[in-house]
């Protein structure tokens, strides 16, 4: 397992990917801290906003913050991302508000945020059905790039390489769309990072009753490379996924990551962890956690001090009341909206049952009928 | 004018929409070197080559999950699943994310894949590969369904169904894959979500569509010999349905009378009736009445004959409606 970051802060060795680690500026990984307390503080505020009945539902990601911020650190704007609907902190890092993320758990739209616009596709909650778009998002990215080679051949300029990542769970790599977007990605070399957040609890089901082997082990029966990446060190997530990324950039095919991390909290807000584990491994992992590590590295360094820290516990208060204003601001939507949405052209029967509607509602107006 | 079988006006309409737009493709098991199980593809690979006739993994829901990803990157595929009883490992990709794309990014994003998929009994074969499973697909809001019944049809719905900008499935009638007709490659005529009268009449209407308008064609011929006078609609678009003509029909001819090859039960028959019970209650002398396959698993072939609805099953339905 790829380890640049230990858990009592120290820097580890890796000669694959020291070199990534290395090249990070000290104002880098403030970065990667400030995104990861950022994310964490937003996550416990939408917590606390479901649990006063604001939100509909939550799917906290505390504990994978080093996982998503160092992979999507890793991803360039050209990039395109397939979450699955606990990627948080990436969806911040690639430009999504808490009032565009926040829409879907809120009840007010089934999406939120225009994918084209933040390269990141919207939440996919059946299990790892994005994992298939993905491939096929890189299959035709690898088109492109041959449009543009032989466009390039003639006027001098090139597109530049990109690459996609799909993100899915533990639980998800038991699906069958993981096992036959890996057989689509080995077979047309599709430029796509397959990034596995493995949290060990599918819901309440561990780890174990979905693979007898480490994922990152399956990659070699695709005939791709697997990498298994401690999912809760910034730094080496951060150091496969650019290698991967490149990899995938340079038309050497797919790269499965396996992150192996941990959900310090519950599979969303309506489950209780407290049923299914027990509290010594919560505690195990509450030792790996990815946030002191990383403080402990920048602090041993002298990258950054008590103010660096205490401005950034005052700039989470002010996203979290931001927050909580965004949600609360929230339109609601006009059923109008529903209807207008199904077809991308008009739809006799749609139109025919939203003109029915319209009908009906305007019988209770005219009757003055208090709904 | 050109005479075509059905396969063949289909392969020359995907020959069009190849030559036509570089950004579309065919995807599919077995589509390229040997032109698809029932040739329907032949020819394609050797003249645009493999980048734009795919032969894919054996995968259902990978041919259709992967289609999406490229139809949001601004490419047009177009699946073949190779049969009816095998679309099923696809349904998930198909229900869950194609339908809903367009609804779910509130019309920022489109996915106008085409999925062709052969379907219908009356060919003899083994299990799974004569169904007709084209209701579980019309139930679901965000896709078109399409099917022609003639080879015109055929050469024109399928370049429809790529131009449409919603996903649109396009359900071949295998067993009618080499009935041959004249294609007029000039014009469409009319558009693929809309139905056609195929023969006038006055003492009732008669809907049916993909492999079953050639059987209610003869139905009606053989009625008229006896004195009846059955007018005949070919259905053509499954989702819309345009019941705008079947209600015309019916409130000049009383009656109405629906034959597919699905089983009744919970069948587009069902929701036809329905419609046109609420629209034309008054219009009506006769219960609507629906000629379909059984609640049972698809037959053995060797008693198939029996399940597909044929001209005599048509004519007593014909016969009790006209009694009431």
């Amino acid at each position: 397992m790829v380890q640049l970051l230990a858990p009592d802060g120290s820097r580890g060795q890796d000669p694959r990917f020291d070199a990534y680690a290395q090249a990070l500026s000290p104002e880098t990984l403030r970065g990667f801290y400030r995104d990861m307390a950022l994310a964490r503080r937003f996550d416990q505020e939408a917590t606390a906003l479901q649990r006063q009945g604001e939100l509909a539902l939550w799917v906290p990601a505390i504990g994978q913050e080093a996982a998503q911020v160092g992979s999507a650190r890793a991803g360039a704007s050209q990039d395109y991302f397939f979450p699955t609907y606990r990627e948080h902190a990436i969806a911040m890092i690639r430009g999504i508000g808490p009032e565009k993320l926040l829409k879907l758990f809120r009840g007010v739209s089934h999406g939120g945020w225009n994918p084209k616009e933040h390269g990141f596709h919207l939440y996919t909650l059946v299990l790892a059905a994005q994992t298939l778009h993905a491939v096929g998002y890189a299959m035709g990215i690898q088109r492109d790039q041959a449009k543009s080679a032989q466009a390039g051949a003639d006027s001098g300029s090139q597109q530049e390489p990109a690459a996609v990542i799909a993100y899915f769970g533990d639980g998800a790599s038991s699906e069958g769309d993981v096992h036959e977007s890996m057989v689509f990605a080995a077979s047309f070399k599709a430029p796509v990072v397959f990034f596995c957040q493995n949290n060990q609890w599918a819901i309440s089901v561990p780890f174990e009753v979905q693979s007898k082997v480490p994922l990152a082990n399956r990659a070699a029966g695709y005939g791709f490379p697997g990498i298994r990446v401690d999912g809760n060190d910034v730094l080496a997530v951060h150091a496969v996924t650019s290698w991967a990324l490149e990899q995938a950039r340079a038309d050497a095919g797919p790269v499965l990551i396996e992150a192996v991390t941990y959900r310090l909290g519950a599979h969303t807000t309506a489950d209780d962890p407290t049923k299914y584990r027990g509290s010594a491994e919560e505690q195990l992992w509450a030792g790996r956690d990815p946030l002191p590590r990383l403080e402990k590295l920048l602090r041993a360094e002298g990258s950054a001090d008590d103010e660096f820290f205490a401005q950034l516990t005052a700039d989470g208060e002010a996203l979290a009341t931001s927050v909580r204003a965004a949600v609360l601001a929230m339109e609601m939507p006009d059923i109008r909206s529903s209807f207008a949405h199904v077809y991308a052209e008009q739809h006799p029967l749609v139109a025919e049952e939203l003109a029915w509607w319209e009908q009906y509602e305007a019988g209770f107006e005219s009757e003055g009928v208090q709904k | 004018m050109s005479t075509l079988t059905i396969a063949k006006a289909i392969n020359e309409g995907l020959r069009r929409v190849l030559e036509d737009d570089p950004d579309t493709l065919l995807m599919g098991e077995d589509i390229g070197d040997l032109g698809g199980v029932y040739r329907v593809t032949e020819g394609l690979k050797a003249e645009f080559g493999a980048d734009r006739v795919v032969d894919t993994p054996l995968a259902e829901s990978g041919i259709v999950g992967t289609a999406v990803g490229l139809a949001l990157r601004g490419y047009k595929p177009v699946c073949e699943i190779q049969f009816d009883g095998f679309v099923f490992p696809g349904f998930n990709q198909i229900t869950t994310q194609l339908a809903k794309i367009h609804a779910r990014s509130e019309g920022q994003l489109s996915a106008g894949v085409v999925i062709r998929i052969p379907y219908g009994g009356g060919i003899g074969s083994i299990e799974h590969h004569s169904e007709s499973p084209e209701a579980l697909f019309a139930h679901t809001a965000g896709l078109r369904i399409i099917t022609p019944s003639n080879p015109h049809d055929a050469y024109w719905m399928i370049q429809e169904a790529v131009a449409c900008p919603d996903p649109v499935i396009v359900f071949e009638p295998k067993r009618r894959y080499w009935l041959k007709g004249e294609v007029d490659t000039g014009s469409p005529g009319r558009g693929a979500f809309e139905a056609q009268v195929l023969r006038e009449g006055n003492d009732a209407t008669l809907v049916a569509y993909g492999p079953l308008v050639p059987v209610a064609l003869a139905a009606a011929e053989a009625a008229a010999q006896d004195g009846g006078s059955i007018e005949v609609i070919d259905l053509r678009s499954l989702s819309p349905v345009d019941f705008d003509t079947v209600n015309a029909s019916v409130q000049k001819t009383g009656r109405l009378l629906i034959a597919h090859e699905a089983p009744t039960f919970g069948g587009l028959g069902g929701e036809i009736a329905a419609r046109i019970s609420e629209r034309s209650f008054y219009s009506l002398q006769s219960p609507v009445i629906r000629v379909g396959g059984f609640h049972l698993p698809y037959p053995v072939a060797r008693v198939e004959e029996h399940y597909l609805p044929d001209i005599d099953r048509v004519l007593e339905a014909f016969d009790r409606a006209m009694a009431y």
